[in-house]
């Protein structure tokens, strides 16, 4: 009875559909195979996401009744309403608003870096507009190209405002805002400031919903090339674990398909002279981590500690908790640790002089190109690493290389900082961190050995997960948060004493690094982020050690060179600071 | 160059006592009551520069774009400073028919400046305005708070001097 | 202090000193036509000399609200003499207080001259007021706005009264379902409906608000309310407010209209003192509060939605509806919104009965409509009058036609929301649907008239140039949309244009209107679309530029005056003295300036 109540029945086309109440007519469309256009329109709600400004007017339909427009994309159905999608009412407003933009758009297509990955251009192709009957002024504001993660083009801006809903209500930094009104409204920060002189974070959420090249990461691909051109340089990469369940989609593959040997063949055939594995020094870090974490809850240090692998999260922390410091990890991330380590250890064992050597990462993250930049990783002029490209801007340099990817033979990591276990595979993904680090902690602590690898409770899409885990005789109380604004909320529920954790992970990116903001556009489909998660998982289970203490080439580090967990020398090393900044 | 024109020290620090107490002063959510501070603000620095608005932002915790977007939304709120004397033409229906624009065009040539620009040397700052509720007598112009009623094109000139001579006289 | 009952509200209203007890009582406007011309400081001498001669007793000198004919300002209505003064200046305080008080002799000069050259004495004989009838305006100009006592006098406060002890919420809104009463504001939706569905909704918390935002250019009907009549609105919001469960009402005013607000927070004050307004009003158990809400200069704020943004600190940008504010408003609760002139109506409604006020008006456009009438037309002020009354009457009886007798082209009736209603149309009774019938559309009640000078698509232009500088640019077809209407009337009047753009702006203005989101876009083409219709031979003159743009002489006719030259304010007209004059076209602004002062008619325009 209940259920039948809750049902509506419209008409769509002609065609009968019978949706829950609260459907929206766009929705109800798809389920009948009727496709309408949308551009600002952005739905993640599994994770709560969602850009509902209804404002771009390219989803127009009739509703009959009234003989009116409206936008399928927010307008519930209601009992008995009648939906044309195609009538020419409807297709001439679509057409009109879709004009509109163009009429003040640069259409420059050809050198512009969305090319054939536009969501405002693959419209216009599809709804055949071959001439635009409408021209005047268009917007000319400067581009922004002096940040280090993120360029920003605002003649490009559509003022779909995806990124506002990004910013402000999920990630809760509050950069971008429509400024001015009418025609001169521009999507900006504060002030026309400079994005590197606000307190972005560089997640680069805004620009994986960017439906077109207003907002880009930074093109630090010319800078690659010329050091892989360079014969004085070694030029070394590491590889993020998150690229190897994503970079498949760049290609024609489906989500979710593991690429890791495809990947290394391609550096090598761009030219790198040694191909590592970040999950390396996802391991590496893991160790550092359950010292500094066993370390704290032993002599009674600051609880909780938070994960620190995450640049952005450590900017959000730095400009709006500064008076948090104390509480994230002094590790620096896996990035880093292997970026310090090729300049010193790797350095060493080959006799190469640490300015001659190039490091390059692959990431699925535009805050790790900041993150590279910052001062505290870059001691006396010798950055741990050098240039970050995103998952993006490798897949064009195998494209202009002209690399056939699909054709490429599988080839293993380079040994030295190549090794890696499961543990280190999940990092790109919420909950993975914390899951690596209590498998070592607990046997770290317990001296025994772990048999359930699987914790179970700690994965999830859930924006924030609480777990109590028994190590010997304590329990090890486990916040997760993934996306900034439920870190708010965890960081304020521990700021104001009102809940208490031992170790917290944060992840800025909607299902941590798989969803980061350097990866394939996932076009507001989720499946495509639950896909990568998945593939994930299968590679941990996949892999024969599954607890980063396990890992043979860390050990033989430490034996080597570092001496032990937590000594000076890996201080020295794989260790930073944080300071506290302006919040705008 | 940046750093300077963000830079809340630069403050006035009374004034800010005094917008720190209306802020205080409100009851209920302050951030609701954003509107209301950015008014009171303006009364109190003239104009609202950057730095007043971070100032406000911090104080009412939003963020700066957030504010910046609320300042530049509405036409009441001056990023600019603004002359000693500003210049509202009516530009609402009823004057507009009765040749509003003609004396808002006259009025911009004569002090050489754009719409909602601060003349050069600091005297005048020009705004068309919409309906002051003084349609009776339109074309309106005030200058500050005087009103001035059924404005000629030909009287602009008299009134501008006016003005300038007062100054002169200062 | 505090009011209980019906019984000593009518005690109150007894012991109130009524005008007719004193020898004198003058009504000497200070609303904001008449205070631009220093009606404020008039008064304020006029009060010194009767303080000086300690008049107090006899004279009663009370500063009221618009009366009405603002293009006569400062006005003032003497009584029981009745006589009427226009034009009143600074200069004439002595002779007013000398001749009229203390000699009881009338001054002629100040009488207003009616269009043949008659003196007439009283309002009551001008042709302005005749044919006009207060519902809403029924106290403004009559009682002083800052004392509560005068309100009281005239049953003010009585109607909450009945509506608190002898009705329930749902009685109310009955009353004022069956009077008919629709919105003022513009969109006409049944305002007893409105209350209805506000009241259904079940929550903890709900809301009244009054748009008070009057967003219109060249529309001053909510403002003289305000400032002539504010407890007319606490009492009307009251009454809202206990229709439909609320206990808190904000009233949202343009930030321009700032200084209205010195009578309404005196208002509020005065309406707390006596239990009207607060905690326990009237001794029931209803409590009702008023808060104010500053806009900052934003015409879309007058979209209730947006003006719900606005109200929590916001942008002041559109939200899609549904959901309605009746379900979802201001602070996501649910919320009435209604205007300053809808509200007032309600007490009178109460006072008088649903039948009393759906007896005024038409089938389905009950009561009266306050219209500013202003433009190419002699008498200039507010006009009260039953729908139903024809633009005829409003133009030339009321409005006494155009001041020099030129032809009257059009009426732009509704804003920048509205149209054109040409000459063949001003017999159409004025409600809803009849407007909506012919094209156009009542809107707020702004009224201007334009004479055959006015150039249609300059109009159009100053429309779209309004709509498109005030759309908030949240959606595409308004942000951009207008934007591309108001550059292509910029081509045409700049004799840039081609005949494409005609068929290029009604496609856009069409399009415009079905995909915006808001009603500012939705309307905003409406004043190209509808001069487009009736005059479209002006915008074929630009399109296919065969116009002039600038002022020029025929020479015949030139006397070689040089008055036109003198007053060129670009000097670009030239000639000797008794010899034909020339204007560089090139050079001239076309202000017109020239074409008043030739004394011949020999300056052709545009
Ligand atoms: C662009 C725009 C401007 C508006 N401006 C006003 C206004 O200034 N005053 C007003 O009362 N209603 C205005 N309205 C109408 C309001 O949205 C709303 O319908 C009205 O306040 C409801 O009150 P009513 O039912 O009493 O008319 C405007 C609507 C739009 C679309
Ligand atoms: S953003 Fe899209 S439509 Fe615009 S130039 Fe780039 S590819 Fe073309
Ligand atoms: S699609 Fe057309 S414009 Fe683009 S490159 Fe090819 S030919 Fe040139
Ligand atoms: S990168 Fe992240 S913090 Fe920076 S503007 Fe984009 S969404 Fe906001
Ligand atoms: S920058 Fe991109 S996401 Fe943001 S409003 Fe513009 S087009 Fe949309
Ligand atoms: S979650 Fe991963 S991808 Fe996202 S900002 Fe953090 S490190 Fe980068
Ligand atoms: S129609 Fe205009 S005012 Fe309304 S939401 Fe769209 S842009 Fe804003
Ligand atoms: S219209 Fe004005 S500018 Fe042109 S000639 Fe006449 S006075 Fe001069
Ligand atoms: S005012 Fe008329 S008559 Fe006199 S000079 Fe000019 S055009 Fe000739
Ligand atoms: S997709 Fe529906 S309005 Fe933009
Ligand atoms: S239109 Fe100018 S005062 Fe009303
Ligand atoms: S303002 Fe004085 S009559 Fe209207």
């Amino acid at each position: 009875m209940k259920l039948i109540e809750k049902m509506i029945t419209c008409n769509i086309n002609g065609l009968k559909v019978d949706v829950e109440k609260g459907t929206t007519i766009l929705q109800a469309a798809e389920k009948v195979g009727i496709h309408i256009p949308t551009l600002c329109h952005l739905d993640l709600h599994d994770i709560g996401i969602a850009n509902q400004s209804a404002n771009c007017r390219v989803c127009m339909v009739e509703d009959e009744a009234r003989g009116a427009l409206v936008p399928s994309c927010a307008e519930l159905v209601s009992e008995g309403m009648k939906i044309q999608t195609d009538s020419m009412k409807a297709v001439m407003g679509r057409r009109t608003s879709l004009e509109l933009l163009l009429s003040n758009h640069p259409q420059d297509c050809l050198t512009c870096v969305k090319n054939l990955d536009c969501e405002l251009q693959s419209l216009a192709h599809e709804m055949n507009i071959k001439e635009i009957r409408y021209h005047g002024e268009k917007m000319s504001h400067p581009k922004d190209l002096t940040s280090k993660g993120i360029m920003k083009d605002s003649n490009k801006c559509i003022m779909c405002r995806r990124c506002v809903t990004m910013c402000d209500e999920v990630q809760t930094v509050g950069i971008l805002s429509p400024l001015k009104r009418g025609f001169d409204v521009v999507v900006a920060t504060a002030f026309h400031l400079d994005l590197g002189e606000t307190s972005c974070t560089y997640c680069g959420q805004c620009v994986s919903v960017c439906p077109t090249a207003a907002l880009a990461e930074m093109n630090d691909t010319p800078k690659i090339w010329r050091a892989l051109n360079n014969k004085e340089k070694h030029v070394i990469v590491q590889v993020a674990p998150a690229v190897r369940v994503a970079i498949g989609e760049e290609f024609g593959y489906k989500a979710g398909e593991i690429k890791t040997g495809q990947v290394v063949s391609a550096l090598k055939r761009l030219g790198f002279d040694s191909v590592f594995d970040t999950n390396f020094g996802a391991d590496l870090t893991i160790i550092e981590e359950a010292t500094e974490l066993v370390h704290r809850i032993e002599q009674g240090g600051t609880l909780p500690m938070l994960t620190s692998c995450c640049p952005a999260w450590v900017q959000f922390i730095e400009h709006q908790f500064p008076e948090l410091l104390d509480i994230p990890s002094s590790c620096k991330s896996p990035q880093q640790m292997v970026g310090a380590l090729s300049k010193s250890y790797y350095a060493e064992k080959h006799g190469i002089d640490p300015k001659d050597i190039v490091m390059v990462s692959v990431m699925p993250c535009v805050a790790k190109k900041a993150e590279a930049a910052r001062e505290e990783l870059n001691k006396d002029g010798l950055a741990d690493v050098d240039y970050v490209m995103t998952t993006r801007e490798f897949s064009r340099m195998i494209k202009e290389a002209a690399i056939d990817f699909k054709k490429l033979p599988e080839s293993p990591f380079d040994i030295l900082l190549g090794e890696a276990t499961g543990a280190a595979a999940i990092f790109g993904t919420t909950g993975g961190v914390i899951e690596a680090a209590t498998r070592t902690a607990y046997e770290m602590i317990t001296g025994k050995e772990l048999k359930e690898v699987d914790f179970k409770q700690m994965r999830g899409f859930e924006g924030v997960r609480e777990a109590t885990v028994k190590i010997g005789d304590m329990s090890l109380k486990i916040g997760i948060a993934h996306e900034l604004g439920n870190a708010r909320k965890l960081l304020e529920a521990i700021r104001d004493g009102r809940n208490h954790f031992d170790v917290i992970e944060i992840m800025a990116c909607p299902g941590g690094c798989i969803g980061g903001g350097g990866q394939p556009y996932h076009h507001g489909d989720i499946n495509v982020l639950k896909k990568r998660q998945k593939a994930l998982y299968d590679l941990d289970k996949s892999l024969p050690k599954r607890k980063s203490h396990e890992n043979e080439m860390v050990l033989k580090l430490y034996d080597d060179f570092l001496t032990k967990p937590g000594s000076s020398k890996a201080h020295e090393l794989l260790h930073t600071t944080y300071s506290a900044k302006q919040r705008i | 160059m940046r750093k300077e024109i963000l830079d809340i020290s630069q403050l006035d620090k009374s004034l800010l006592h005094e917008l720190d107490a209306y802020i205080d002063s409100l009851k209920g959510d302050k951030q609701e009551q954003l509107i209301h501070v950015l008014h009171r603000a303006q009364e109190l620095f003239g104009h609202l520069p950057y730095n007043v608005q971070l100032y406000v932002a911090h104080a009412l915790k939003l963020s700066g774009a957030k504010v910046n977007g609320v300042v530049t939304f509405y036409s009441f709120f001056n990023e600019e400073p603004t002359g000693k004397y500003t210049i509202s033409v009516c530009m609402g229906t009823a004057c507009f028919v009765k040749g509003a624009d003609k004396v808002l065009e006259r009025i911009l040539k004569l002090t050489k400046t754009k719409k909602n620009e601060m003349s050069e040397d600091g005297l005048f700052t020009i705004k068309d305005v919409r309906c002051i509720g003084a349609c009776g007598l339109a074309p309106i112009v005030t200058v500050n708070d005087k009103v001035y009623g059924k404005v000629k094109v030909n009287e602009v000139d008299g009134i501008l001097e006016k003005y300038r001579g007062d100054h002169h006289e200062n | 202090m505090k009011t209980n009952s019906l019984d000593s509200l009518k005690t109150w209203a007894k012991s109130v000193r009524s005008d007719s007890e004193f020898r004198i009582t003058i009504l000497a406007c200070a609303g904001t036509s008449c205070l631009s011309s220093e009606s404020d400081l008039i008064i304020e001498m006029l009060q010194a000399k009767i303080d000086e001669h300690n008049l107090n007793g006899e004279v009663n000198l009370k500063k009221v609200g618009c009366l009405r004919f603002c293009g006569e300002g400062p006005i003032m209505f003497i009584e029981p003499d009745n006589i009427t003064y226009v034009r009143v200046a600074i200069k004439d305080v002595d002779d007013i207080f000398t001749k009229h008080i203390l000699e009881g002799t009338t001054i002629t000069r100040l009488l207003y001259t009616s269009k043949k050259n008659e003196l007439i004495e009283s309002y009551e004989n001008m042709n302005f007021f005749k044919k006009q009838f207060r519902i809403a305006l029924r106290n403004v100009g009559d009682i002083d706005p800052r004392n509560i006592d005068e309100y009281v006098a005239q049953d003010g406060y009585k109607a909450l009264g009945m509506s608190l002890l002898e009705k329930t919420p749902d009685e109310v809104i009955k009353i004022v379902k069956e009077s008919g009463l629709r919105g003022r504001g513009g969109g006409g939706f049944p305002t007893g409906l409105k209350w209805a569905y506000t009241a259904a909704v079940k929550s903890d918390e709900k809301y009244v608000i009054c748009n008070a935002d009057e967003g219109d250019p060249g529309a001053f009907m909510d403002r003289s309310i305000i400032e002539g009549d504010p407890h007319s609105l606490i009492e009307a919001m009251t009454i809202a407010g206990y229709a439909i469960g609320a206990n808190q009402g904000y009233i949202y005013i343009r930030a321009e209209y700032a200084i209205s607000l010195e009578p309404l927070n005196i208002a509020l004050n005065q309406a707390k003192e006596h239990g009207l307004l607060g905690e326990n009003i009237f001794g029931t158990d209803f409590s009702f509060d008023i808060g104010i809400k500053l806009g900052a200069g934003a015409f879309v704020c007058g979209e209730e939605t947006a003006l719900i943004r606005s109200m929590e600190g916001h942008r002041g940008e559109p939200d899609k509806k549904p959901p309605y504010p009746s379900e979802s408003g201001f602070r996501g609760k649910p919320t009435s919104v209604n205007n300053v002139e809808t509200f007032v109506n309600v007490p009178a409604i109460i006072l008088n009965g649903a039948e009393w006020f759906a007896s005024f008006g038409t089938e389905r456009s009950k009561g009266t409509k306050v219209f500013a009438l202003a433009g190419n037309v002699k008498n200039i002020g507010l006009v009260e009058v039953p729908m139903g009354t024809t633009l005829r009457e409003i133009i030339f009886d009321i409005g006494g036609g155009h001041p020099e007798n030129k032809t009257i082209k059009a009426v732009q009736i509704g804003g920048p929301s509205g149209g054109v209603i040409t000459e063949e149309y001003f017999d159409t009774p004025i409600d809803y649907d009849s407007l909506t019938a012919i094209g156009a559309m009542m809107g707020s009640g702004g009224l201007i008239v334009m004479d055959e000078d006015s150039d249609m698509v300059e109009i159009a232009k100053f429309y779209l140039d309004f709509t498109q500088d005030e759309s908030c640019g949240k959606c595409t077809p308004c942000r951009i949309g207008t934007k591309r209407m108001f550059e292509i009337l910029e081509r045409l009047t700049n004799m840039e244009g081609e005949p494409a753009d005609l068929e290029r702006l009604e496609t856009l203005g069409y399009n415009i209107k079905n995909t915006s989101l808001c009603g500012l876009g939705q309307t905003a083409p409406n004043p190209v679309l509808s001069t487009m219709k009736f005059f479209k031979e002006e915008y074929e003159a630009y399109a296919y530029r065969t116009k002039r743009t600038s002022y020029a002489i025929e020479g015949k006719k030139c006397i070689g005056c040089t008055k036109c030259a003198r007053v060129c304010p670009v000097n670009c007209i030239t000639g000797k003295v008794r010899e034909i004059h020339t204007i560089d076209e090139s050079a001239c602004i076309a202000c017109g300036a020239c074409y008043d002062a030739c004394p011949t008619q020999a300056i052709l325009k545009p």
